[in-house]
């Protein structure tokens, strides 16, 4: 009954702690230790780490540089949206708006790709199926990450943050080809 | 003038004002609780794709409204209730300002109105984020403020009563550990509340046209101090609870008052950081950041959560071992009594939390692992764990406690009580399970059509997915069935409930009190500190709660190997730097 009833010791702050507590405290702080230590870690060998490469932007800004890589590289089209195919190494660039992504990105297996990534609108979500990497897509920020598929395929680029009523409509896709 | 009444089961002191109050917040957090439950079953019957009940703008709608209901009105009402009890009847003292507390709960009640209005209109079906530049209409922000304003009044007059109390002396020595607790919540209430404020009050004055611009990556820094801070609270009360409801049902006190309260005290230091979790696949923000945020600095808060894991089901398992309950490992467990609802409760709600709920929120709280699950139908699964099942579950157990005491009525239908808690965790956690497994597939959360109907190009989900969403579904049913049995059982014993008390009204539930007579304390005798044990040695090898650390071994090895199963996964996503 003492849960709700004020200590039995005026000094319950000098009583002894049971040797029970005291084993599972340890434990326990090793454990939170060791997960601090994973990310770190994770850093330093891990493969998957998002970049902190993030620049201020503004729609317009972003949409311009889309336009110059649709320009520049466009190979086909696919229901209406251009499809690209810039150089392995290069700096690609794909924009969420309502509801779709632009453009369709055509890349090389086993080769890097600095994507840039933003929204012209609201709060987007990048979840790249069935790959299952998930990003928040913000506007007026254009966020930078460097990736290398490491499988071809098809690639569906899901919106996983509610943005209005055709949210569900919001799909684009990345071609994955063996080189 | 008196002004208590003391009940005769329990021995709890009320002040008529604070016992008033407490009622009110209780019923109007149940009529929430209601909303939220219809609501969600519209959600969860969408989501169940052969089913997809709701068209889309309905669908968005209701989920809006369910979880601004569930999560934020539902909780606080009930939390404002609890902590008027750890207060003015756990010190026996009288409340602080009671007239400001009611201005606080009147303000509550307008803006959970007015935000309730708003998301029916239609024009704001934002979601309970509200993620800027996507603007719902003045009064959805509006209501959340007042809200919020109400609630902040409720914190103070709770620490203007544990004050009073200390000046008249009501208690001998410190506050109990229940106290402290809520005091813990209380102060992860009010840093809550001014994150809620910095981020709503400019977002409302956007909304009506007074500023022109609201940066969209600041917002959703600012409105996870509210919106993840806002479930701590629910951490801290609810942890409360557990060591209140193992202290009426087996006499049981704290393994260490020390220990238990130096866990509070990192709860209230480093629990908040967690509103990192939901920004660490955000640009512009940086890896030192996020390590150090998403961790609680070093995962002091989870080891808090750890010891609180051990010391709750510890001092329970002490308590029944003194009463001659010794044999073997879980004789204290076996023979608890699983037909109460406030033990089944608090015990499902104390398991689902901690296997289920702690686990995943850890897991999709690693800086990079987050990059599988961020704003996948795993992050639902994770929090319906730990605020559906965790939090809403223990605030039903005390229901049942508080019923025939507070209110002074038995409890309806006790059958339906008892198999209450057994229903609802079955169902919850089929749900959280299935959702779970969804999200490692990469199922969207908040998303109308899992099959795309409409858009321009194709994409099918795994036939697993959707298996796993229509068990979801099923598990959603059943666990909407068991929060509509609560409410059947507290709604009834309002109403037909047998009085233990001559004058227990039908309008308690508005703050209405029992007969002026029933009131016949001036003033309750001190509160004794807690009886001093002889040191008694129970279980083996020294350990007082084998059983108990038993249990917390088991959650430390699902919770080791689960973690490193979602590292491994990572690593067979794409590289990326």
């Amino acid at each position: 009954m003492s849960s709700f009833l004020p200590p039995s010791e005026r000094n319950w702050w000098s009583t002894p702690v049971g040797k029970q507590e005291v084993i599972w405290i340890g434990i326990a702080l090793v454990w939170c230790l060791i997960m601090f230590v994973m990310m770190p870690y994770w850093h330093i060998y891990g493969k998957q780490n998002l970049s902190n490469e993030a620049y201020q932007t503004t729609p317009e800004r972003f949409q311009s540089r889309v336009d110059e890589m649709v320009a520049q590289y466009k190979v086909g089209e696919q229901a209406g949206i251009p499809i690209v195919k810039p150089p392995a190494g290069s700096d690609v660039y794909m924009l969420g708006r309502l509801w779709q992504w632009y453009p369709i990105l055509e890349l090389e297996k086993d080769q890097s790709y600095r994507l840039h990534l933003s929204s012209m609108d609201w709060n987007h979500g990048f979840s790249l199926q069935p790959v299952n990497i998930n990003l928040q897509i913000i506007p007026g920020y254009e966020m930078v990450i460097t990736v290398a598929p490491d499988k071809a395929g098809e690639f569906t680029v899901v919106c996983n943050e509610f943005c209005g009523i055709g949210h569900h409509l919001m799909l684009g896709k990345i071609f994955v080809r063996e080189n | 003038m008196a002004q208590f009444r003391v009940c005769p089961d329990s021995g709890f002191y009320f002040d008529k004002s604070a016992e008033s109050l407490m009622k009110a917040n209780a019923v109007a957090g149940a009529v929430s609780l209601l909303i939220a439950g219809i609501l969600g079953l519209g959600v969860i019957l969408t989501r169940w794709q052969e089913v997809h009940l709701l068209p889309a703008d309905v669908f968005y709608q209701a989920l809006t409204g369910h979880g601004i209901n569930a999560l934020i009105f539902w909780i606080i009402f009930f939390e404002m209730a609890i902590l008027y009890f750890a207060s003015s009847t756990l010190l026996r003292t009288r409340l602080a300002a009671p007239r400001w507390a009611w201005a606080g709960f009147a303000l509550m009640i307008i803006g959970m109105v007015m935000n309730n209005i708003a998301v029916l209109q239609g024009n704001s079906s934002v979601m309970m984020t509200s993620y800027a530049p996507m603007q719902a209409e003045p009064h959805f922000y509006l209501g959340l403020i007042l809200f919020a304003v109400g609630a902040l009044i409720g914190c103070f007059v709770f620490l203007g009563t544990l004050v009073i109390a200390r000046d008249d002396r009501t208690y001998e020595g410190s506050i109990p550990l229940v106290t402290f607790g809520a005091l813990t919540a209380c102060i992860i209430a009010i840093f809550t509340i001014a994150c809620g404020a910095i981020i709503l009050v400019p977002t409302f004055l956007w909304s009506i046209g007074y500023i022109g611009h609201i940066d969209a990556a600041m917002y959703r820094v600012i409105w996870w101090g509210l919106g993840h801070s806002s479930q701590q609270i629910n951490v801290a009360a609810h942890v409360s609870v557990w060591y209140l409801i193992v202290g009426v049902l087996f006499n049981a006190r704290p393994m260490s008052e020390k220990v238990s309260r130096t866990a509070f005290l990192l709860y209230i230091l480093f629990l908040q950081l967690a509103s990192a979790h939901h920004i660490l696949v955000d640009p512009g923000i940086s890896s030192e950041w996020k390590v150090f945020n998403t961790s609680y600095a070093m995962y002091l808060a989870v080891l808090a959560s750890m010891i609180h894991g051990l010391t709750v089901p510890g001092s329970m398992e002490v308590a029944q071992r003194a009463k001659g309950l010794t044999k073997g490992m879980f004789e204290w467990l076996r023979k608890a009594p699983w037909g109460n609802p406030v033990f089944s409760g608090f015990f499902f709600s104390l398991i689902i939390f901690g296997f289920i709920g702690g686990i995943t929120g850890v897991v999709m709280g690693t800086e990079q692992i987050n990059i599988i699950i961020h704003n996948t139908i795993y992050v639902p699964a994770h929090f319906h764990a730990t605020v559906a099942v965790g939090t809403t579950l223990t605030f039903m157990a005390l229901t049942y406690l508080l019923i025939p005491v507070l209110f002074r009525r038995a409890l309806f239908l006790p059958w339906v009580a008892k198999w209450q808690p057994y229903v609802f965790s079955a169902g919850m956690t089929l749900m959280i399970l299935f959702m779970l497994g969804a999200g490692t597939l990469g199922v969207s959360r908040r998303h109308w059509d899992m099959d795309f109907t409409g858009a321009m190009m194709a994409f099918e989900y795994p036939g697993t997915a959707y298996t796993m969403m229509a068990v979801a579904g099923i598990g959603g049913v059943l666990g909407v069935l068991g929060g509509a049995m609560y409410l059947v059982v507290t709604v009834g014993s309002l109403l037909f409930g047998k009085k233990l008390d001559a004058s227990a009204g039908l309008f308690q539930g508005f703050g209405v009190p029992l007969a002026p007579s029933s009131y016949d304390v001036t003033q309750p005798e001190r509160l004794p500190m807690a009886p001093k044990l002889a040191v008694e040695e129970h279980g083996s090898a020294g350990f007082e709660a084998p059983g108990t650390f038993a249990l917390a071994l088991a959650l430390l090895v699902c919770f080791v190997v689960y973690y490193f199963i979602n590292w491994d996964y990572l690593a067979s996503v794409w590289p990326l730097s």
